[in-house]
């Protein structure tokens, strides 16, 4: 580890930080309904958006319409993603003629982008047609997004309402996310990373022979303007098979420096729009801090384990010290230009949130190193998390603290004033405890049956780490992978020559990321459901305060937990021991 | 519920339009009039013919050439995957040392008394893209030595090549140094024609 990394580091935070209350304040205001700086631009669009979509913004919903609105609409664009997909082979903007995905693969690829999750079982570049990743995909990393980040708004309406049931208008917020947050942030990332060497062509592929004479074909297509919502809306889906590793995906330090801030910008800016819109600023940093804290512990972590170097370049007298000229560490499935430092700093990033997208290929990584996104999976995507649904689920866990801090000293537990009785805390373990248990049984159902095992690729505990990472990663929405685990095996060959599917695992892969998207998302609309109603307490001598130091740690805390109580046994059984021992499987 | 189902078809169609088609071709066409090269991939000519991009790596072999990082996948740009093979894996640690002993082969003759220690991990270990267009500068420096005895130019000189064709950390601070194998291979064939 370096001072030089460590600046790295450091700059990342500091502008993440600074971001936040500026971005934080503007999205605050697009859903307070108010007139922002893109009004002049967007407004129009908006109204006749209105108009083409047949709705009344000005129509309120409680959170059962709300619910069901977001349902519908959801199962409707899963149809019509399958349908594109499953007839790739008609549509324009397929140069290289590809023909359609397979009934399974395509269930977990639709599954996985409706979701927000992104998990990659199939290859980008070698399956998919530039028109299924435009009209398709791309669509999806906007709308999968903005429906987050839409439920969300809804979900902190009943934190502030002041007994009133209504939670907003779906279809208003939905649109005011797309065209004034998403959409212009989008475009200019986009923008930034072309000129970094990210590809944005309609051009097929272009064929060639190398210095020495060597062939070599150039994958090309409209990537730029995937990648930048694919990291602003913790998506993570690469245009490639192996993502942001790419050059043509993640060009240069200032690319990944981009790419690597737009994972966090929006989860990180929406604690701030919480703190305005429940009218206390000091709520959303509180909620900040949390994450920042867990965010730093992990990154510090991934970054001493790669640093350290694997048993198997030990083995191999591979040196591992950083020198001039030289990162060191274990570089085994990292690029040089970003090195180690930028390496963990994604990794940790993309996990903390559920983006989900690499830099590095993770299957490579230490016993240790590797433990880090696994176990920031394992909080339950609540370290800044996926966009909306990352605040919403450590709304949970803010719930489900407040209620242990009630017990502790026997007062009935309050948030913002509001009781949390019976109904609520409920709800909240559900919201929390769903993903946790569907993880662990999804894992057992992969490890314990004969139908898991064609998927795995390592040997010895790392085999098991593939498919535990696999299930934490599908059951968080995260998509992120120990990419040896497989649903759709590409043998080397041009054409897909001689590629199958694995069954199983696509629509066991499906089934969890549909299930873990939309049952904390009805708990967490329920639960707001209930608070809108309630009577706000005054503040007084003996309200437990949610703004303080005392409450980070203790919401830390009972996050850390949860994840331990649930979680310990099984990261023994791959990631803990391989860091604990140097002997080869 | 007809509500929903009406406005949700309409939905569909109006973004799918909006964010599927008007977005990306859009991206596109100021893309490809701001950078027009970069937006097509970076490609490099020799004489008028393609001969690779400078942002993925090719296939560089025999002591003429300095080598581009190991890949695990004979450096395909249009079928990518990872090795995958993890921490603790036998297989892994066999492939390391089968390149580590490849570059002690190629490059001690020309740097007497070259040790394990000496070699950095970036010229060994396979690279996350199967592409990496970059090594590391005390790879580049190892090389070097090769490079310029091969092809007759003073050792000082390849050196020079190697510094001009580094691409430094971003902003002087993000990111790591790389040298970049393409262009500087380049560099070498003008600097010896």
């Amino acid at each position: 580890m370096t001072a030089q990394g460590w600046l790295q580091i450091a700059i990342f935070l500091a502008v993440l930080t600074a971001l936040t209350p500026l971005l934080g304040g503007y999205m605050a205001r697009v859903y307070r309904n108010e007139r922002v700086l893109l009004t002049p631009v967007f407004g129009p669009i908006e109204r006749l958006t209105y108009r083409l979509l047949r709705v009344n913004p000005h129509v309120q919903q409680d959170w059962k319409a709300y619910a069901r609105t977001t349902l519908v609409f959801s199962a409707l664009f899963w149809v019509v993603l399958y349908i594109i997909l499953r007839t790739q082979g008609v549509w324009p903007f397929n140069p290289e003629g590809f023909d359609s995905g397979t009934w399974d693969v395509s269930f977990n690829t639709v599954s996985s982008f409706i979701s927000n999750t992104n998990w990659q079982y199939y290859g980008g570049e070698t399956t998919l047609s530039y028109f299924s990743q435009m009209a398709g995909l791309t669509v999806q990393n906007f709308v999968s997004a903005a429906v987050g980040m839409a439920v969300l708004a809804a979900v902190i309406r009943g934190f502030a309402s002041r007994g009133a049931a209504e939670l907003g208008n779906f279809w208003q917020d939905l649109t005011r996310t797309l065209l004034y947050i998403l959409l212009p942030i989008s475009f200019v990332g986009a923008l930034i990373l072309v000129s970094q060497g990210v590809i944005q062509t309609l051009s097929g592929s272009v064929a060639y022979q190398t210095v020495q004479g060597f062939d070599q074909t150039l994958a090309l297509g409209p990537a730029a303007s995937q990648i930048a919502i694919k990291q602003l809306g913790t998506n993570g889906g690469g245009f490639f098979n192996v993502n942001s590793t790419f050059p043509f995906e993640n060009a240069s330090g200032f690319s990944n420096f981009i790419e690597v801030l737009f994972i966090l910008l929006i989860p990180a800016g929406l604690t701030a729009t919480f703190g305005r819109m429940v009218g206390n600023r000091r709520q959303g940093w509180a909620l900040y801090a949390a994450m920042a804290v867990m965010l730093v512990a992990t990154i510090a972590v991934a970054y001493g384990a790669e640093q350290n170097g694997s048993p198997a370049q030990k083995n191999a007298e591979v040196a591992t010290a950083s020198a001039d000229g030289t990162t060191g560490g274990n570089l085994e499935g990292k690029e040089q230009r970003f090195g180690i430092v930028n390496s963990a700093l994604w990794t940790a990033a993309t996990t903390g949130a559920s983006n989900g997208s690499v830099n590095s290929a993770l299957d490579s990584y230490t016993g240790t190193g590797g433990a880090v996104p696994m176990v920031n999976m394992m909080t339950g995507e609540v370290i800044f998390g996926g966009v909306g649904s990352g605040l919403y689920g450590m709304l949970l866990f803010v719930l489900l603290a407040v209620f242990i801090a009630g017990l502790m000293v026997g007062r009935t537990p309050e948030y913002l004033g509001k009781k949390i009785e019976a109904r609520e805390v409920k709800l909240t373990l559900i919201g929390t405890l769903y993903t946790a248990l569907a993880v662990l049984v999804t894992t057992s159902l992969a490890i314990a049956t004969k139908w898991g095992a064609p998927s795995i690729f390592n040997s010895g505990p790392q085999g098991f780490s593939e498919t535990l990472y696999a299930y934490t990663s599908q059951g968080n929405n995260n998509g992120s992978a120990f990419a040896g685990y497989t649903g759709f095996v590409q043998p080397n060959a041009p054409g897909n020559v001689g590629a199958f599917s694995i069954t199983f695992a696509d629509l066991l892969g499906g089934v969890t990321m549909l299930l873990a998207r939309f049952v904390p998302l009805l708990a967490a609309l329920a639960v707001a459901g209930s608070l809108a109603t309630k009577r706000v307490a005054p503040l007084g001598a003996g309200t437990f305060r949610t703004d303080t130091p005392t409450f980070v740690f203790l919401l830390i805390f009972v996050i850390v937990i949860v994840a331990a109580l649930t979680f310990f046994p099984a990261l023994l059984l791959g990631p803990i021991v391989q860091a604990l021992t140097d002997q080869l499987f | 519920m007809r509500r929903d189902l009406t406005n949700s078809i309409l939905a569909i169609v109006v973004f799918t339009l909006m964010l599927g088609i008007a977005y990306p071709l859009l991206t596109t066409g100021v893309a490809q009039v701001l950078w027009p090269n970069k937006a097509d991939g970076s490609q490099v000519e020799v004489d008028g013919k393609v001969v690779g991009s400078r942002l993925i790596g090719q296939d560089f072999r025999g002591p003429r050439y300095f080598h581009s990082r190991p890949s695990a996948t004979d450096y395909s740009a249009n079928v990518t995957f990872f090795n995958n093979l993890g921490p603790n894996s036998r297989e892994l640690s066999d492939q390391f040392k089968k390149n580590l002993a490849g570059y002690l082969r190629r490059e001690r003759p020309f740097n007497p008394g070259l040790q394990a220690s000496d070699v950095p991990p970036d010229a060994v270990q396979t690279t996350a893209s199967g592409v990496d267009p970059h090594i590391s500068q005390a790879n580049a420096r190892i090389q070097a030595r090769r490079v310029a005895e091969v092809r007759g130019i003073p050792l000082e000189r390849v050196l020079e090549l190697v510094d001009d064709n580094t691409d430094g950390r971003a902003l002087g601070v993000l990111g790591e140094p790389g040298v970049n194998v393409l262009d500087l291979n380049l560099a070498v064939d003008s600097e010896a024609a």
